[in-house]
């Protein structure tokens, strides 16, 4: 399959889709050095999932889109995804990887945030994403496919709330894949400085039912001192997708990460999602949600790691599994030697609603300081038949109950995802995937 | 609405290929309160089960019909819509499903879409169902059964009784761990669906509930099987005297299921 990525992406091609994007040269040395090193590179090995059949090479990536001049040209289901908030606040809209729509209050911007595309963001804050890319939170070469994802970057966000702002209503990211071949490799970077507060939501929606596609997700998150960031985002690419998504941050002193996502992607789908407690005081709150279905594989990895002292870190996720789909959740805390007084929690609930499901929930707690608190749940069963037969015997027929009893299962997380918005989506993906 | 007929025949039925029930014979009519009596063991809660469909019992031969319908045909769903309920004797508990939306859904369920019941209509009704059985306001919003007491689950499967309003209702075992105060709530609950239409069938081991509910015919199970049949004196009798007449009257030594007489 390398074979296949060197053919397709040489570095005659990165260099000249680097500068027809007209890109700062160090981020054209960065995408060929990526490259280069992408061909030696390990795959990443999700613990206990086999992905040497996915498919990571077929995708088109670079796909002519024409942008729109408003957000009624938008498809009715790309609309609806668009938050009641959001019509006449801070939204930007990728269409197949290409930014074609842009709002910030001018009062946002007044205040010095910045949130626009990726690439909008290295022509005119050249040093300020420099700074950020792939330095602290991520690197290029953990695999290749942190190499190629840098190499073959075609989207993405740059949002940078300066110290001190607050940043009180949601701002928020569509992208939406309408080609189904259109490969993403898209980079999200949060900053949020000092002292500052923010909300981030995404939403990602294809339509690759039949045609095979790549998404290769980065999302860095720097939260600085006393800062907040929430993290809220609905996935929903289609059945043909290949999905490597990997959401970091870095949390600095009495900085606090609420991370909220709704993972409902029909297709194949690596996800890692961390948090690094830098800072002593730290916090960081995951949730997960997802369902399985068709014949999809997914490997969840949910890790907190703790470095500073008195850090507090929070894991939660919920999964079911239907029909033959299968899914790993790893659930990982990490405690380093001196973060004294830490605090680590996590749960993982997995349900499968038949025998051919496949659900496996492995909670790792690696414990490195003697002055902490840890612990651990998890449970994978099956669907209750008796709870089925309960239900049925006030009248309710079997897939009603079964999908009660889905939603049911799930509302622990989803009721507490911190953004109306995203709690409504996540509640109708979470519909049609149960149906 | 007429009154139904639910009609057991012969009715054989097996656990993990172990037969508890050994051809037992029933007829409840609309407008009937039965009480099936009995010690432990002998069979009165497969029974209960047996008829609602339980996923692990297996009807090995009989007939149960419900009018002209064929009971034993239906799905578990289409018993509870052709207008059998059972109120069982452990409930589930299935979280993040609040009691109003499970209710709301089961009344639902047996309408014609585009004729769902009004929510305002809804939450009337259950506002004063709740209110007859001393049931808190927050019960309609708490997760299904989830952290429940023993007596507050007896006391919601009388709430779905009452919302759903059944034509021949089981009741497996409503007394069982309830203080006297709790059994009188959920036998006035009962007693408020008592009309010419409705059927009852009461299992207990207990005469106390029938102190609350008086039915018209008692019967008491032995060896999976129906052994002597009565009116409510039958149940005073059992109070005083306890089963050994009884089990002396046909021979019987050991009354549990798996003993021969």
């Amino acid at each position: 399959m390398s074979v296949d990525t060197k053919i397709a992406f040489d570095q005659d091609y990165v260099r000249s889709f680097s500068e027809k994007r007209q890109e700062p040269q160090w981020l054209t040395q960065l995408r060929l050095m990526a490259l280069e090193k992408s061909a030696d590179l390990p795959m990443p090995k999700p613990d206990k999932t086999k992905i040497d059949k996915f498919n990571f090479t077929s995708f088109k990536h670079d796909v002519p889109t024409e942008g729109i001049s408003s957000l009624d040209e938008l498809p009715e289901d790309i609309k609806e995804l668009v938050a009641k908030d959001q019509q006449s606040g801070n939204l930007l809209v990728h269409r197949n990887s290409t930014p074609v729509f842009k709002q910030l209050s001018d009062e946002l911007k007044n205040k010095g945030v910045i949130f626009t595309d990726i690439l909008t963001a290295v022509q005119n804050h050249s040093e300020l994403v420099e700074k950020y890319f792939m330095k602290d939170v991520m690197k290029v070469d953990e695999h290749r496919l942190t190499a190629l994802h840098t190499a073959l970057l075609n989207g993405g966000t740059f949002l940078y709330v300066p110290r001190n702002v607050e940043v009180d209503v949601p701002v928020q990211a569509l992208y939406w894949q309408e080609d189904p071949e259109a490969g993403l490799f898209n980079h999200v970077i949060i900053v949020a400085e000092d002292n500052s507060s923010v909300t981030y939501v995404e939403n990602y929606l294809s339509y690759s039912h039949d045609v095979e596609s790549v998404a290769n997700i980065i999302a860095e998150v720097h939260v600085g001192q006393n800062a907040r960031v929430t993290f809220g985002s609905v996935d929903n690419f289609a059945k043909g997708v290949t999905t490597y998504v990997n959401r970091r941050a870095n949390v600095g002193r009495d900085g606090k990460i609420d991370w909220a996502l709704a993972q409902m992607n029909d297709g194949n789908t690596i996800s890692t999602n961390s948090t690094n407690l830098v800072g002593d005081g730290s916090y960081g709150d995951s949730k997960t949600v997802t369902i399985g279905r068709g014949d999809q594989k997914q490997n969840f990895t949910n890790e907190m790691f703790h470095h500073g002292k008195n850090s507090e870190g929070v894991l939660l996720v919920h999964g079911v599994q239907k029909e033959s789909a299968s899914a790993i959740f790893n659930g990982v805390t990490k405690i380093e030697h001196g973060a004294t007084k830490s605090n680590g929690d996590q749960t993982q609930r997995v349900l499968m609603m038949n025998s051919k499901a496949r659900g496996d929930a492995n909670p790792i707690l690696l414990i490195d300081e003697d002055d902490v608190m840890a612990g651990h749940a998890a449970s994978v069963g099956k669907v209750d038949p008796l709870q089925l037969f309960y239900l049925q015997s006030r009248g309710i027929n079997r897939k009603e109950a079964e999908r009660l009893i889905i939603h049911g299962f799930l509302a622990p997380v989803i009721n507490e995802l911190p953004i109306e918005g995203v709690k409504n989506r996540a509640i109708e993906v979470t519909e049609r995937k149960v149906n | 609405m007429a009154a139904s007929t639910l009609k057991i025949e012969n009715l054989h039925v097996s656990i993990e290929g172990k037969e508890i029930i050994k051809g037992l014979d029933l007829e409840i009519n609309g407008g009937e309160i039965h009480a099936v009596m009995g010690p432990n063991g002998t069979g009165k809660s497969t029974l209960a089960s047996a008829i609602m469909g339980h996923p692990k019992y297996e009807i090995t031969q009989g007939k149960v019909f419900l009018d002209d319908e064929d009971v034993l045909e239906m799905e578990v769903d289409e018993r509870a819509k052709a207008g059998l309920f059972l109120a069982m004797q452990y409930p589930s508990e299935v979280s993040g499903v609040t009691n109003a939306d499970f209710l709301r859904t089961s009344i639902n369920a047996r309408r014609e879409e585009g004729d769902e019941i009004s929510l305002m209509k809804f939450i009337k009704k259950l506002d004063s169902k709740m209110a007859e059985l001393d049931m808190g306001e927050e019960f309609a919003q708490r997760y299904l059964n989830e952290g429940f007491s023993g007596g507050e689950k007896k006391r919601n499967e009388i709430l779905q009784l009452m919302m759903l309003e059944p034509k021949i209702a089981v009741l497996d075992e409503i007394d069982s761990g309830l203080d006297i105060d709790a059994l009188k709530v959920v036998s006035k609950g009962v007693n408020a669906m008592r009309n010419e239409e409705f059927g009852c069938l009461i299992i207990t081991h207990y005469q106390r509930l029938l102190n609350y509910i008086t039915p018209d015919k008692v019967h008491v199970m032995m060896q999976g099987r129906i052994v002597k049949s009565g009116g409510a004196e039958l149940a005073q009798r059992l109070e005083a005297e306890g089963y050994d007449w009884i089990k002396e009257e046909l021979g019987i030594k050991d009354e549990t299921v798996g003993q021969e007489a």
